[in-house]
């Protein structure tokens, strides 16, 4: 499938999805299907870095919040639509992985994922202290009640995290089948040895950090306008950086179709959770189903499948 | 053509570490010049001193190569495999989660190499019919002589005139070792190659050197300037027996 057919595909799918929320007409849905989808961005973005290159990131929570604080900002300093906040952030948080990339990525390994959990630390000190968006206390951001066109502002909101949703998805698949992919792959496997072959990997591990950071910035812009109130506490939030990591490790790391099973499997289950038993609840069951998954299928649910299916699926030769 | 490479007293180190102190050798075209020591004496540093993996602080680097000379020092390992100078890395170091196919064409990422992808790889299978056969097999699930080669024509696949090698001989059992130096020798002839490398195993390496240095803690310590002027030597017995 070329690119573009793929993009038509995904996209056809997403509108089906958004028809069916839409009969429902229940604007429950709309809520719950909004987070499970910013999961299914953060966790592909997270997979970018994470499953291609092998550096696993415990600040996606950073990135996140640096989106969201970017719609903050800039709902204060000049209303600008979301889209437009959209693309800022990703530039603000694409920017900041670059950053972190240049400073980090000499560091392998743990020494790599501490620095990133550090990076969370740093940014949101940053914002307690930063007075404009709100320190300490928070920010409210009201969102208007209705848009134009689409209807209830959470549909567009939803809206616009299934285009991210599929975006994310699109670019996750064709650097998976470009170069950019197979020479992550060399970085995952032996960097040493990806160097001596003359595969540039800072050049490809700083793309990679940026990308990452990019689509996670993205992820949090339109959170603000989604919660309405946003406090550092809970931009900076454990579940952010712990789901980002445990989805692709269940779902499967080699593969863009992995994050996005292991998103919509943990993100459902986690809105079944809070609706039935308690939102308390949630890490615990991605802590338990992380474990389980490590033990039983340390592949993930792409690792468990692949042999039955298609034994053997033609990769994408390097052009 | 003329392919060569001149050291001129470099140091190198890793942090406060100094482990290579003013390192001078030459390897002129079309030679096989052996680097012989024991662990720990800065072989490994050498050759990634040159692939501007570990960067020389003092001293140069120059290589001549298709008649061009090029300083060395201060470029990146990207320009350095560009220019023509390829690693052979210490223990292999394959891609083990690749395809031997795939491990090949990594060999020709950057756009020169790529340019003439298919006939190098045709050059690698053919010298290495082995890796034809198993190509679609994955790389780390193949024997450790296997690996070598895959290696080796990794290294090939970028079409170096200069090949670095660095200790063919690691984890290999005795047979292997003495295999794998043939087929290097078999290489160097059919390709034109220059080719240094570092080696423990003083007999085998012996046997394929043109010349050959002996560097100990650091410091190159001795020159031959023939492999019977090494092998009739009281300081490599010294240092390799312990007489």
């Amino acid at each position: 499938m070329r690119w573009w057919t793929f993009l038509l595909a995904c996209s056809a799918v997403a509108a089906a999805v958004f028809f069916a929320a839409c009969w429902l007409a229940n604007d429950y849905y709309f809520f719950a299907g909004y987070t499970v989808l910013q999961f299914v961005v953060l966790a592909t973005a997270w997979n970018i870095l994470g499953g291609y290159c092998g550096y696993v990131n415990f600040g996606s929570a950073a990135f996140f919040a640096v989106g969201a604080y970017t719609t903050v900002f800039f709902h204060k300093a000049l209303p600008l639509p979301i889209p437009a906040l959209v693309l800022l952030a990703g530039i603000a948080s694409g920017l900041i992985g670059l950053g972190t990339g240049y400073l980090t990525l000499r560091l392998r390994g743990a020494f790599f994922s501490i620095a990133t959990l550090a990076l969370a630390v740093v940014l949101q000190t940053l914002v307690v202290n930063w007075n404009y968006v709100g320190g300490s206390r928070g920010a409210y951001v009201v969102r208007p009640n209705e848009v134009a066109l689409i209807g209830s502002y959470v549909q567009y909101l939803f809206l616009i995290m299934l285009a991210l949703a599929v975006g994310a998805l699109a670019v996750a698949r064709a650097i998976e089948r470009s170069r950019l992919g197979f020479g992550f792959a060399t970085i995952r496997d032996d960097e040493l040895a990806a160097e001596a072959s003359g595969v540039p990997t800072l050049k490809l591990k700083l793309i990679a950090t940026t990308l990452s950071g990019a689509l996670m910035g993205m992820a949090g812009a339109p959170f603000p306008y989604y919660i309405g109130y946003l406090e550092p506490a809970s931009a900076f939030g454990l579940p952010y950086a712990v789901n980002a990591i445990a989805m692709p490790m269940i779902g499967g790391t080699t593969s863009w179709v992995g994050p996005l099973i292991g998103a919509l499997l943990l993100g459902t289950l986690q809105q079944v959770a809070t609706v039935t038993i308690s939102s308390a609840v949630n890490l615990l069951l991605v802590g338990l189903l992380l474990v389980g998954f490590v033990i039983v299928a340390p592949k993930g649910i792409v690792g468990l499948v692949q042999p039955y299916w298609g034994r053997k699926r033609k990769r994408a030769e390097p052009p | 053509m003329d392919n060569s490479i001149v050291i001129d007293g470099i140091d190198a180190g890793y942090g406060s570490v100094r482990v290579l102190e003013g390192v001078s050798l030459e390897v002129r075209g079309g030679e096989t010049v052996v680097l012989l020591g024991t662990n720990g004496n800065g072989k490994s540093t050498l050759m990634k001193s040159i692939m501007g993996m570990v960067p020389p602080r003092a001293g140069r680097i120059t290589a001549r190569i298709d008649g061009v000379t090029h300083h060395l020092t201060g470029r990146t390992t990207e320009e350095i495999v560009d220019l023509g100078v390829a690693l052979v890395p210490e223990g292999r170091r394959l891609f083990p989660r690749l395809s031997v196919e795939e491990n090949l064409l990594l060999g020709a990422f950057r756009p020169k190499a790529r340019a003439q992808i298919r006939t190098n790889l045709a050059f690698c299978f053919e010298a290495f019919p082995r890796l034809a056969e198993r190509r679609s097999q994955l790389a780390g699930s193949m024997s450790g002589g296997e690996q070598q080669m895959l290696a080796l024509g990794r290294a090939l696949m970028s079409a170096p005139r200069i090949l670095l090698i660095d200790e063919p001989s690691v984890g290999l059992a005795p047979v292997l070792v003495s295999r794998t130096i043939d087929k290097i020798r078999e290489l160097k002839e059919r390709y034109n190659l220059t080719v240094l490398m570092a080696e423990q195993n003083f007999p085998q390496a012996l046997r394929i050197a043109d010349r050959g240095y002996v560097i100990v803690h650091g410091r190159i310590e001795f020159e031959g300037k023939s492999a019977d002027e090494l092998n009739n030597n009281d300081l490599i017995r010294k240092f390799y027996l312990g007489l």
